[in-house]
């Protein structure tokens, strides 16, 4: 009842206000020209920051008529301008005016307007062309549909300090990808705007250093040009260092440090020079600390994570510095609960960013772990760390979550870690959670994770078996993704590793032997690597090789046969001759190769191989089959050295190579004896 | 002693640059040796000392720093004092150097800021500030007896006085300092100051060594710089490594590692911790050894200190730190050699990047500084000050516009504005006895019940008329004065607004000056600072024109025998003069001055007929060379010294009107009074504190206020900074009034 009884009152409440709206755009279709600019600039009046009635007005079709207006060529420059100055109006409301905008063809109207000789009217369509395209509604692709608007914006850098801020503003928020950054270096993107960083305006200079580091952000090309540019006497980099000064705004400390950053990690700067060790770094701690906003912070510790990832040394420096490690554990305490009582707005505002400090601290930590052991244990003896990276394995928030498995998956490079405080915590329980359909960023570095977590010497191996790791690591291995295959395949390899019977029982039985070939032929090498390493671990011990050759021997040396005719680079042969010498090494197993000629044949060929790995290898299988103290150990040496083996033992024992020239003779003594 | 020092010095010189430690028993005369007792060598290079002093001197003029006198003595004798070695336990060959490079041309952070305060992005930084160096280390040191020489200590403990002012509150320390020596002596007694005492053993020690020892600074950090920094570089982590670093109060046991006692604190090598006045330490960073460079900062404006590794902050390590901490290193295991850079080299940190952010802090700080809770009021309270001082000093058709367009009601009468600017316009003209008249005229009582003011007038109207401006002697002189009549603002009728911009500055002057009697003189004696310095440069200037004018003509027309006549005979005049003036001003020396001036007068006279034509009047005159005038002058001091005996009747002694009137006197003992030692009198700048004191005093009876807001406002920022800086407020460091004087 209530409802109905109200709608008509809104009803009769929109109408009115829309009755009054309705006069603004009328008076846009009167036949004297005068009055049309009378009512557009009145309508520019009454719409600046009036949300309500820029939807009206958008709702009235004000836009199509402004658009039309703009576009007639009859319009006076003062009313073209005006119609854009109204259209920028509205598309700086929501992102539904924004939207509406768009439908209406916005954007090839604006850019046909920057064509205009008038500086006045190009400033008004930049403006409003910056306000569009700022919007995240905004498809960037629009930017790049007609090519020759990039060469007009770089034209119009010289026009006024307006036109350089706006266009600098769009390029920034349109140059995304590699592509982009392409399209606009090629335009001059670099020598056009690099004066702009020494222009007096402080808009002018911040729009165009984050149009720096959109450019420069893992693009090696762009990033070597920059570091020699020339301005004003000075190189880029030098320019980039007196903006990161503490006397500088925040926001053009934060973005000249990441236009450094990027300038490093595309190869152009040296990660031990001054301006990155003693400056960038620097700065970057310095905008994780308390007293920045929480924006800063995160955007800080996200860009201080990709500066430091590939170097051990940065990471040192930044371990100490200002005690960021401490600094971070402030990330977890948003929001805090002193703000749930006294500001709603403040809990609000904390609630919103506290999963992006969150996952930027765990993507730090990951960095700062990622190589050194102490700064591992530092950030483990952190407060309640364990707890929380635990914690955040469960988050609703799928970067939240990555960013903690990546964090985990740093710390998990540590041998006393994953015996003590990964064990402690029992990491294993959520990692498994995350594993079940998680996305593929997810699982790619939790399956890594896992691959730690199931070496032989982890105390997690057990309980993680034990929760059914086999079947979902053998579920990986039919992923598409070769990463996770790897991974899959890589786990399943650390698990076999030393394990029980039982345990490599199941695994072959998950896996099948079909799987098996078919990541035997992988096309990614590290997955065939990982599989020759998985079956090498399953035979490992005398019964286990005689158990499952047994089973799937011949399978397997089908499989053997093949990759040691196939053209495989040399790790992989000798892994296959390694996989041979283990069956050889079996008590039944070993009549699967003295009854196939072929594979001795091979093994013959490979002892006269060039290289010494292969030829160590395949000494090794000779010498397993020809052990004195087995059983049939003499006719398995009458048939070999029928073959002729016994006269490459010799060439070989006078071998350069000690290591194989001792096989050899060894060898030789167990026919003598 | 000075021989024993010289030998010293020649090996330390050695030592220095080889790098090698002292060995035992190359010196005869270090009886510690034979006794086998620990001892200390304390070494200075002295080949700089002559250099330094005067480079600091040169500093010190430059930075016009008053470094007090007994600073200046002291840097002769000791600050010259850059290296230190100490050695000890011979017997067992621990031994331990604690070096510290110095040369007094070092520039502090504390010199940086005190640049940067002032003068931005203006010349090389220099160093103020007293240096007096100490050492001490347990058992190394001599038992603080004041021995021969040690006397002039006492002395400079005396000139450990502060220099003043916000800015100049600041000492900057460059080296180690001996020790209030060890703890079973009186911390607070000054040390023997002469290095050679170092040397001597000190009796009944040795018998419980303990390694660790300590070495503080000679200078607390002063809290007027805001941010204090230095660096110690880690020559040699020795057998352990146990090194602590940094920060100690006075009369803390210098034996022990710096941190664990109370009022101590430290950054240890071993372990990275930091220990807080306290034997057990907190995780803090990492540990530091060979190669290292580690930075300690204090910041005076939060108390809190970091330290930095090899350029690289490592975050807070203490918080709450108390006042005039020093600087502090300790050692403990054989070895050990760290160099200390107090600034004399660059740094490894970027200090200067973390002043320029706390530089910004506090100016936002003061920029953003809540202001007034209701709406306009804070408008309309500039209004108020600016109108009120241009009513102040009488610009009333300014201040009537400016009320005009803000809505203001000016408190004072037009009339009453218009007739202070009558007097004033007087007063700067010269024209003293018009002046007085007219005041006399308009405000009958108030130069009655103002005795010592109408004195002050009377004595410049006796200038004046030395000068040949004021009117009595002008219509007597009968030739216009214009020439001398030279004020700088003359197209101008008021002083005061060109002089405000100096304000701030004057204001401080006199705040150091009168130290914390916080005497809120103001206007009326920001202008006295105005004149000590403008009238420098001014007079100056003035005197370059004047000699011009007069050598010009000397040499053309004047006979050269006759000036060097009249120069013997005003030399002369001049020691009889000062006779006089020993025994009091009396009847005979002005009989003196009127013989010699008159003669001399009777000259000038000659001269100026003679070259009336081609040198058009630029030659001065006394009283504008007339003879009836000159007699009016004499008659009229004469009654200014009558009035002066009265006036010190009835008010009692008077030593600012004494002065002024034996000032004004002196005038007459030389033949050229312009140029003369006291001619700055005759300067038309002079008139300015004159005028403002007379408009205050008109204003006063009025009652209204007699300095304008602005400018109390202005003393008071100024001398709040002062106690700011006094009472160890570190953010003063970084604001200064006349940063917001455009």
């Amino acid at each position: 009842m209530a409802c109905l009884l109200e709608t008509p009152i809104r009803m009769s409440v929109l109408s009115e206000v829309t009755a009054s709206s309705r006069h603004y755009v009328d008076r846009l279709f009167d036949p004297d020209p005068q009055k049309v600019l009378q009512g557009v600039i009145d309508m520019k009046n009454a719409v600046i920051g009036n949300n309500k009635q820029k939807a009206n007005l958008i709702v009235l079709g004000a836009v199509p008529r402004l658009l039309y207006l703009l576009q007639q060529e009859t319009s006076t420059t003062e009313l073209k301008t005006e119609c854009a100055v109204v259209l920028g109006s509205l598309a700086m409301g929501t992102e539904n005016n924004v939207k509406s905008l768009l439908d209406c063809h916005i954007i090839p109207a604006l850019l046909q307007g920057l064509l205009s000789p008038d500086l006045k009217f190009i400033e008004a369509c930049l403006r409003c062309l910056r306000t569009i395209f700022t919007s995240p509604v905004t498809p960037e692709e629009l930017l790049y549909t007609d090519a020759t608007v990039i060469p007009h914006l770089m034209a119009l850098l010289s026009r006024s300090r307006y036109t350089q801020e706006y266009i600098c503003q769009i390029f920034s928020h349109c140059c995304k990808g590699p592509d982009h950054q392409t399209i606009l270096f090629n335009h001059g993107a670099v020598q056009n705007i690099a004066h702009l960083l020494t222009s007096l305006s402080y808009k002018v200079r911040m729009q165009a250093l984050k149009c720096f580091s959109v450019l420069a952000f893992e693009n090696p090309q762009v990033s070597m040009t920059l570091v020699n540019v020339l301005v004003d006497g000075e190189l880029l980099p030098q320019i980039f260092v007196k903006m990161l000064q503490r006397d500088k705004p925040i926001e053009m400390q934060l973005t000249s440090a990441k236009c450094l950053t990027y300038m490093c990690r595309a190869g152009a700067i040296r990660t031990d020079d001054n301006c990155i060790v003693l400056k960038t770094l620097p700065c970057l701690v310095r905008m994780c600390s308390k007293e920045r906003l929480l924006e800063e912070r995160v955007e800080g510790a996200e860009t201080l994570a990709y500066l430091i990832e590939p170097d051990v040394e940065l990471q040192r420096i930044a371990s100490i510095t200002d005690h960021l490690i401490a600094m971070l554990a402030d990330y977890f305490k948003y929001p805090s609960s002193v703000s749930a009582i006294t500001d709603i707005k403040r809990l609000d505002h904390d609630l919103k960013h506290a999963h992006e400090l969150r996952q930027a601290a765990f993507k730090l930590y990951a960095s700062l772990g990622a190589n050194d052991e102490d700064i591992r244990k530092k950030i483990i003896e952190t407060e309640n760390m364990m707890d929380r990276i635990v914690t955040g394995l469960s988050e609703s928030s799928v970067k939240v979550r990555l960013a903690a498995v990546r964090c985990l998956h740093s710390l998990s490079r540590s041998v006393q870690q994953l015996r003590t405080s990964f064990q402690d915590h029992a990491v294993w329980k959520p990692l498994m959670k995350v594993l079940q359909n998680a996305p593929d960023e997810i699982l790619v570095v939790a399956s890594s994770m896992l691959c730690n977590l199931l070496l032989e010497f982890s105390p997690s191996k057990e309980p993680i078996l034990e929760s059914g790791a086999v079947e979902l690591l053998c579920g990986l291995t039919q992923s598409e993704n070769p990463a996770l295959r790897v991974n899959g395949i890589w786990a399943l390899m650390n698990m076999a590793f030393q394990a029980e019977q039982k345990i490599k029982a199941d695994i072959l039985r998950s896996l099948s032997t079909e799987q098996l070939f078919r990541l035997l032929s992988d096309s990614d090498l590290n997955v065939l690597m990982k599989t020759l390493g998985l079956l090498r671990n399953l035979l490992s011990t005398r019964p286990h090789i005689d158990k499952i050759m047994s089973t799937h021997g011949k399978q397997i040396m089908q499989a053997v046969t093949l990759i040691l005719e196939g053209e495989h680079n040399i790790e992989v042969k000798e892994q296959t001759l390694c996989i041979l010498a283990n069956i050889a090494d079996g008590t039944t197993a070993k009549d699967l190769i003295m009854t196939n000629d072929d594979i001795l044949q091979k093994i013959k060929y490979y002892m006269g191989h060039s290289h010494v790995k292969l030829q160590l290898a395949a000494m090794f299988c000779i010498s397993n089959l020809i052990w004195n103290e087995e059983e049939g150990s003499q006719e398995r040496q009458d048939k070999l050295r029928d073959m002729g083996i016994v006269d490459i033992l010799h060439k070989l024992s006078q071998s350069p190579d000690s290591n194989l020239c001792d096989k050899a003779k060894t060898a030789l003594q167990q026919y003598l004896a | 002693m000075f021989n024993k020092g010289q030998n010293l010095l020649l090996v330390s010189t050695r030592r220095e640059t080889q790098m090698i430690h002292l060995q035992p028993g190359q010196h005869s005369q270090t009886l510690s040796l034979k006794k086998n007792k620990k001892n200390l060598f304390l070494i200075s290079r002295t080949y700089s000392a002559s250099l330094c002093s005067q480079l600091l001197k040169r500093l010190r003029q430059e930075n016009h720093l008053n470094l007090g006198s007994g600073g200046c003595s002291e840097l002769r004798s000791c600050h010259c004092t850059p290296a230190w070695a100490t050695e000890r336990n011979p017997v067992s060959k621990i031994k331990i150097i604690i070096k510290c490079n110095h040369p007094c041309t070092g520039v502090s952070p504390a010199a940086l800021w005190l640049l940067r305060q002032g003068r931005a992005g203006s010349p090389p930084p220099a160093v103020g500030g007293v240096w007096r160096p100490r050492v001490a280390g347990r058992g190394f040191l001599s038992t603080g007896r004041p021995l021969p020489g040690s006397k002039s200590a006492g002395a400079r403990r005396g000139g450990h006085q502060q220099l003043r002012g916000p800015r100049r509150e600041v000492q900057l320390l460059a080296t180690w300092g001996p020790q209030d020596t060890c703890a079973r002596e009186d911390p607070w007694r000054p040390p023997p100051c002469s290095l050679k005492h170092r040397t001597d053993p000190r009796p009944g020690h040795g018998k419980t060594p303990k390694d660790a020892a300590s070495v503080r600074a000679t200078h607390p950090i002063p809290a007027a710089c805001g941010i204090y920094y230095f660096e110690v570089k880690i020559v040699s982590k020795g057998r352990d490594g146990y090194m602590g670093i940094g920060l100690s109060a006075q009369g803390v046991n210098m034996n022990r590692l710096p941190g664990w006692d109370k009022h101590s604190y430290g950054y240890h090598g071993d372990d990275g911790h930091s220990f807080c006045s306290s034997g057990t330490g907190q995780p803090y960073g990492p540990t530091f050894t060979t190669g290292d460079v580690i930075g300690c900062c204090v910041n005076l404006i939060n108390n809190t200190c970091f330290y930095t590794k090899n350029g690289h902050s490592l975050g807070i390590a203490f918080t709450d730190l108390p006042p005039n901490l020093y600087p502090t290193v300790g050692l403990q295991t054989p070895g050990e050699v760290v160099d200390a850079n107090f600034g004399q080299h660059p740094f490894v940190f970027d200090i200067e990047d973390y002043m320029r952010e706390w530089r910004t802090k506090i100016q936002a700080q003061i920029d953003r500084f809540p202001i007034g809770d209701r709406e306009g009021e804070w408008q309309t309270m500039i209004q108020k000050m600016v109108s009120s001082y241009l009513v102040h000093h009488g610009y009333c058709a300014t201040a009537e516009a400016f009320a005009r367009s803000t809505d203001q009601t000016v408190l004072e009468e037009l009339a009453s504005i218009k007739n202070r600017q009558r007097i004033q316009k007087l007063v700067l003209a010269g024209r003293m006895g018009e002046a007085i008249e007219t005041t006399q005229q308009l405000y009958p009582s108030l130069l009655e019940r103002n005795p010592n003011l109408l004195f002050t007038l009377k004595v410049r109207q006796f200038i004046e008329m030395v000068n040949g401006t004021d009117s009595e002697v002008r219509c007597l002189g009968g030739r216009s004065p214009k020439s001398q009549d030279s004020y700088p603002v003359s197209p101008r009728p008021f002083s005061s607004p060109s002089m405000s911009p100096s304000h701030g500055m004057n204001i401080h002057n006199l705040a150091s000056g009168k130290g914390s009697t916080a005497h809120f003189s103001g206007f009326e004696s920001c202008s006295n600072g105005v004149i000590s310095n403008k009238a420098h440069q001014s007079y100056c200037h003035s005197n370059k024109h004047q000699s011009s004018n007069l050598n010009v003509p000397e040499l053309n027309s004047i006979n050269m025998s006759r000036s060097q006549q009249v120069n013997n005979f005003t030399s002369n005049d001049v020691d009889m003069e000062t006779d006089h003036y020993s025994n009091g001003v009396g009847e005979t020396s002005s009989n003196g001055f009127l013989n010699g001036s008159s003669k001399h007068d009777h000259e000038m006279e000659d001269c100026d007929t003679e070259m009336e034509v081609d040198s058009s009047q630029l030659r001065r005159q006394l009283c504008g060379g007339s003879q009836a005038a000159i007699e009016r002058m004499i008659h009229f001091g004469r009654e200014l010294q009558a009035m002066s005996e009265q006036l010190r009747r009835d008010c009692g002694k008077n030593t600012a009107n004494k002065k002024m009137l034996k000032d004004a006197f002196s005038l007459l003992a030389y033949s050229d009074p312009w140029n003369s030692p006291v001619g700055n009198q005759l300067d038309p700048i002079q008139r300015e504190p004159v005028c403002s004191a007379l408009n205050s005093a008109i204003l006063e009876t009025h009652n209204l206020p007699k300095q304008p807001p602005l400018a109390l406002a202005m003393g008071q920022a100024t001398q709040c900074l002062g106690l700011m800086a006094r009472s160890g407020i570190g953010s003063c460091a970084f604001a200064t009034v006349e940063d917001y004087l455009h």
